[in-house]
């Protein structure tokens, strides 16, 4: 037993489960001069109240819920009109098409960023072209530089890049619904509207539940997209600061601002709780009341 | 609602059938999810000027070039860094594998003290980031002196894959029936030739998916190369990438060319197994 369990065990709590628990442990720690204190909650307060911090903090935790609301209201419903168009019966070419949607889930959130961040460049001029084209040219901007639309506009990227996961979770949950039930609905006399929205929709909230905590652990800790296409400075003015970029320059410093371990810990245990919280609040409460619809 | 409405036979009315509708969105949606790809791959193979005045072109005899290419391989260690990658990314899955499948077998198939509390220890790491505990992970790496070696990042990668790993491959040894270890059992057959012999090979359909599952994050993974091993010698592949970028973001042939080698060896790998990831997820692997 320990033979199996052992190694496994080792690697998993030594550089997982030690980190994590020694980063909330530090959280509460001030290095000064190469001394470590106690210092308490003082570093919370100190990132929720200080002038120099808290407008930073707040900013990060803003946007984050801002990120986090746009993959919700645009990334999970289009990955369940393309779910349930995917599982029309005898759709010809469904594996294909498929295949194809989950591809830029695939590539690294850097390169993906490096992709859009050309695409959007107004010097290549391909997506102001493309407006013109369609006649909405004078709407193009340079909406990467703007700090009214850079965050949104990589939200935006983000969830293009992640579509396909809701999609294909979706379409998982949609294949495993008996045909039984469904017939019974065309038997009855509902049209595929009324099938969809009283019998499929039920059947797959649990699903979108669980789509949304994925999102949610996710959001709350993006940092590639941000780096890659904004740096740790995650400009215009910070306005594309998320939790994880945060957590990274209070960590290692920045320009003037010296890198401190205690404050990076502390700013860890702050995503740490919301992760928690989150999660928590998708076990007890969403988990709960969706049960008594699985099959 | 006017998505839905889609859906609906439209009484009376119709003029299009279902099916054409229904192909329509998904093929716009497919041109909106290749179309960024295909632009960069396809103007990696152009001179600059063909790539500005028509960007949107294949490249003909004219404007066909490999100039970036070689630029990227003569200013960066691409190579290098594939290499680095494809070390990490194998031994960090294999080890997941292996390690993940042995813990699975003994969370499920041996009752113990602490049994419950271990499996409730794994199944936290499936949902909290292990990016999280970064600042004592980086500490203990300059203690274990490992700063700047694919060391770091293979043990960090096994502890970030093992969760999800130890939580898949258990469902998948509840399915094995109880005869098989029994009837060996009675046969006086060791434990380890059971483990290894025995439930390993019945095992492999469920370690494909978690192989797929476990190696895209690490593959794709900027976070901890950056923190624990940003040096030329243990770069990988995404940062050498991101840093290549970073530094010759004017010169187009070259970015174009950098992003076009990440890309289409994962597209490759990609298309070879698709199979195997889609039905991992589909097959409710993953609830």
């Amino acid at each position: 037993m320990v033979f199996f369990l052992g190694p496994g065990l080792l690697i998993y709590v030594v550089f997982s489960v030690y980190p994590l628990l020694d980063t909330l442990v530090l959280s509460l720690y001030n290095e000064q001069q190469g001394q470590t204190s106690f210092v308490g909650l003082q570093n919370f307060i100190t990132l929720v109240t200080d002038d120099t911090w808290s407008q930073a903090f707040w900013n990060a935790l803003g946007n984050n819920f801002k990120f986090f609301a746009i993959h919700m209201l645009v990334q999970n419903p289009i990955g369940l009109l393309l779910a349930v168009l995917l599982s029309s019966p005898k759709l010809r070419l469904s594996g294909t098409y498929r295949t194809l949607i989950f591809m830029p889930t695939m590539l690294s959130v850097v390169i993906i960023g490096f992709v859009w961040q050309l695409l959007l460049s107004p010097i290549w001029g391909i997506s102001e072209n493309f407006l013109y084209s369609i006649g909405l040219g004078q709407y193009f901007d340079a909406w990467l530089g703007k700090e009214s639309s850079a965050l949104i506009t990589l939200a935006f990227i983000s969830v293009w890049q992640f579509v396909g996961i809701p999609m294909m979770l979706i379409y998982a949950t949609l294949l495993n619904i008996p045909d039984d039930i469904v017939d019974a609905s065309v038997v009855d006399g509902a049209n595929s509207f009324q099938t969809f929205w009283h019998i499929k929709l039920p059947l797959i909230l649990p699903t979108i539940a669980m789509v949304s905590i994925l999102t949610f652990v996710a959001n709350f800790n993006a940092f590639e997209l941000i780096y890659a296409v904004k740096g740790a400075l995650a400009g215009p003015d910070f306005s594309t600061d998320l939790m994880g970029t945060f957590f990274y320059r209070t960590f290692f410093g920045f320009q003037l601002q010296q890198g401190s371990a205690s404050m990076g810990a502390a700013v860890a245990t702050l995503m740490f709780l919301i992760i928690l919280m989150g999660v928590m609040l998708f076990l007890f409460f969403i988990q709960r009341r969706i049960q008594r619809f699985q099959f | 609602m006017k998505l839905f409405s889609r859906l609906m036979p439209s009484s009376g009315m119709r003029q299009v059938p279902k099916s054409v509708t229904v192909h329509a969105v998904l093929l716009a949606y497919t041109v909106i999810a290749l179309f960024p790809i295909i632009v960069v791959v396809i103007n990696a193979f152009k001179e600059r000027r063909a790539i500005f005045r028509d960007p949107l072109g294949l490249p003909d005899s004219d404007s066909f070039t490999l100039v970036g290419f070689q630029q990227v391989l003569l200013r960066s260690d691409f190579g290098l860094y594939s290499w680095n990658s494809l070390v990490v990314t194998i031994l960090a899955v294999g080890l997941v594998l292996l390690l993940g499948a042995m813990a699975a077998w003994a969370l499920t198939e041996y009752k113990f003290k602490g049994n419950l509390l271990i499996t409730f220890l794994f199944a936290m790491g499936i949902m909290i980031p292990i990016r999280l505990g970064t600042v004592s992970i980086l500490s203990l790496m300059v203690s274990l002196d490992l700063v700047n070696t694919l060391t770091a990042l293979v043990l960090v990668y096994i502890a970030q894959g093992l969760p999800l790993a130890v939580y898949i491959l258990s469902e998948f040894v509840r399915t094995i029936p109880k005869e098989l270890t029994e009837a060996a059992r009675c046969d006086s057959v060791s434990e380890y030739k059971i483990f290894f012999c025995v439930i390993l090979p019945l095992l492999k359909p469920a370690m494909a998916t978690v192989a797929v599952f476990t190696m895209i994050p690490i593959w794709n993974d900027l976070w901890f190369p950056l923190i624990l091993a940003p040096g030329e010698e243990t770069r990988t592949i995404t940062l050498g990438v991101q840093q290549f970028v970073g530094q010759y973001v004017t010169d187009w042939n070259s970015v174009l060319s950098a992003l076009t080698l990440a890309i289409v060896p994962v597209l490759i790998l990609y298309t070879i197994f698709s199979r195997q990831l889609i039905r991992g997820l589909t097959s409710g692997a993953v609830k």
